[in-house]
């Protein structure tokens, strides 16, 4: 009896504050379908202002867009052989380099931020161009790459793997692209997923970084949550719901392989 | 090309590319602290000074409020939810951690659909008392947010602890006769002790260091990560905002750095 009392009593808890997660985001979506929030649904459904988002904000998500896939073509180019060269050489050194990559994770956007506008400020066309917010996001995104794809080295033996190529006759690089790179493929992918999430929710470091020119998702949402009705707003989250939402169901169904293994 | 080389040169973009768009700016920062009109006394401006000294208090309570009442509504929750299986439990799990890649303004929007001027709470309240509740623009609305921003994470967390507890220890506790009180308090919660420091930890360094939430409700919300801001774009005060953000980010690394002593893995602040 009593533990039948702590069990519902505990269920209730659960259940109270998975409303307050799930409640807000339903509202939002609600709202940016809803023709006026302020009298309820029953004033219709619309897309409108899903037509008036992409009107208004087509550019901040095409932006958005091509600064993830820059920031994963760049974190690939650069992190996989990296955490190769990490996980092989090994020793005090790369555990050195893997704590200063990992060390923007602990320091607030903000201060990062600023440290870049202080270094690079003054190149204006650098400054104003999208590759700014790149390098922003590269080095906030970089550590999940590298300790991803290190993650997978760990599990696979991948020092035999590369041994057994070299007495084969097999050069450094032919190795690394022929029998590294595949081997890593899990990690790879989940790294890549991680780094685009980010990417695109990125604005710590974005709102500090973008120029009026240079507006991504993020900012845009700021931009709209202050100055646009409430419709409008939603709707737009409502968008970038339906971007991120597919990435975050990849991310946990490629967790959940893993741990079955 | 040898081995080594090969290695070395693996490691080249990265040590390029961190030491341009890392390093060399940290550096920078840290050295524009000290350039304004007080030098390196800019540095202990954060404690001297009796303005920014309320910011720093204001921000170390809201941090640790979020903190404890995470860690409490999480370890009820990621217990619950580990322990027992009914249905719809799956659903529950994925409710709780979906909101783990929302970014700060997405929180702080939702923190205005619920306490906000249209918010839910406003509408419900004024109908049953006809005083219309609206707390979203201010520090207890960013509480609400922190809040929102952490439960996901610590309840991962207290989640998979809790699947490495051993239920021996617990048998044999009830099989002593201890209360289901005594067990939570001497056998559970001991166990869970370094998952609660470390996910605390991320929690608190979050709440101190996040932006994008306290932006999106009002940007006169009195803690530190929009002190910084306004002291940069509307002051125009470069030394003091560098100073700042140098000692908000020692104090969110220290955070995270004993968080990591406790939990052995990588661990991360966002938002």
């Amino acid at each position: 009896m009593r533990d039948r009392i702590i069990f519902i009593l505990q269920l209730l808890f659960t259940l109270l504050v998975a409303a307050f997660l799930a409640v807000p985001a339903a509202l939002s979506i609600a709202a940016g379908v809803t023709v006026n929030y302020f009298r309820g649904i029953q004033s219709g459904i619309t897309l409108q202002w899903v037509a008036q988002v992409w009107e208004l904000y087509a550019g901040t998500i095409m932006a958005s867009i091509l600064i993830a896939l820059g920031t994963l073509a760049v974190t690939l180019v650069v992190g996989i052989p990296a955490a190769y060269a990490l996980y092989v050489r090994g020793g005090r050194l790369a555990r050195l380099v893997e704590e200063i990559i990992t060390l923007p994770l602990a320091i607030p956007g903000l201060a990062i931020a600023l440290a870049l506008l202080l270094t690079y400020g003054g190149f204006g066309s650098f400054r104003r161009s999208w590759l700014f917010i790149l390098a922003g996001h590269v080095i906030f995104t970089m550590p999940f790459m590298v300790r991803s794809v290190m993650a997978v080295f760990a599990t696979i033996d991948v020092k035999s793997l590369d041994e057994g190529a070299a007495s084969l006759g097999a050069a450094p690089w032919r190795r690394f692209i022929d029998v590294i790179v595949p081997n890593a493929a899990p990690g790879i992918l989940a790294g890549s997923l991680m780094v685009v999430t980010l990417s695109l929710g990125e604005f710590n470091l974005t709102w500090m970084l973008h120029t009026p020119l240079t507006k991504t998702l993020p900012v845009g949402l700021a931009d709209s949550y202050a100055s646009m009705r409430l419709e409008v707003a939603s709707a737009y989250t409502l968008i970038f719901f339906v971007m991120i939402i597919p990435l975050l169901v990849a991310m946990q169904w490629i967790g959940e392989r893993g741990n079955l293994r | 090309m040898s081995h080594i080389s090969f290695v070395r040169l693996c490691l080249l973009p990265l040590a390029s590319v961190t030491a341009a768009f890392f390093l060399l700016p940290m550096a920078r920062l840290l050295l524009a602290g000290s350039e304004g009109p007080r030098g390196l006394a800019e540095y202990l401006a954060i404690i001297l000074e009796p303005r920014y000294r309320t910011t720093l208090l204001n921000t170390l309570v809201l941090a640790a409020a979020t903190t404890v009442a995470t860690l409490i509504i999480a370890t009820i929750a990621g217990l619950f939810l580990q322990r027992q299986r009914f249905p719809g439990r799956t659903i529950l799990v994925a409710i709780l951690t979906f909101p783990l890649a929302f970014p700060g303004v997405v929180v702080g929007f939702m923190i205005i659909l619920l306490a906000g001027r249209q918010g839910l709470i406003g509408e419900v309240s004024s109908r049953l008392t006809g005083d219309k509740l609206v707390f979203a623009y201010s520090i207890h609305g960013l509480f609400l947010g922190y809040l929102y921003f952490s439960i996901p994470r610590v309840i991962l967390t207290i989640m998979a602890a809790a699947q490495k507890l051993d239920p021996g220890l617990e048998e044999a506790a009830r099989s002593l006769g201890a209360s289901p009180w005594a067990v939570l308090r001497d056998v559970i919660l001991p166990a869970l002790t370094p998952a609660l420091i470390a996910s605390g930890a991320i929690a608190f360094a979050t709440a101190m260091g996040a932006f994008g939430t306290a932006f999106t409700l009002a940007t006169n919300i009195d803690v530190l990560p929009m002190l910084i801001y306004t002291e940069f774009t509307l002051a125009g005060n470069l030394a003091t905002s560098a100073a700042l953000s140098v000692g908000l980010g020692v104090m969110t690394w220290l955070m995270l750095a004993l968080a990591r002593s406790f939990a052995g893995s990588s661990v991360a602040a966002a938002g």
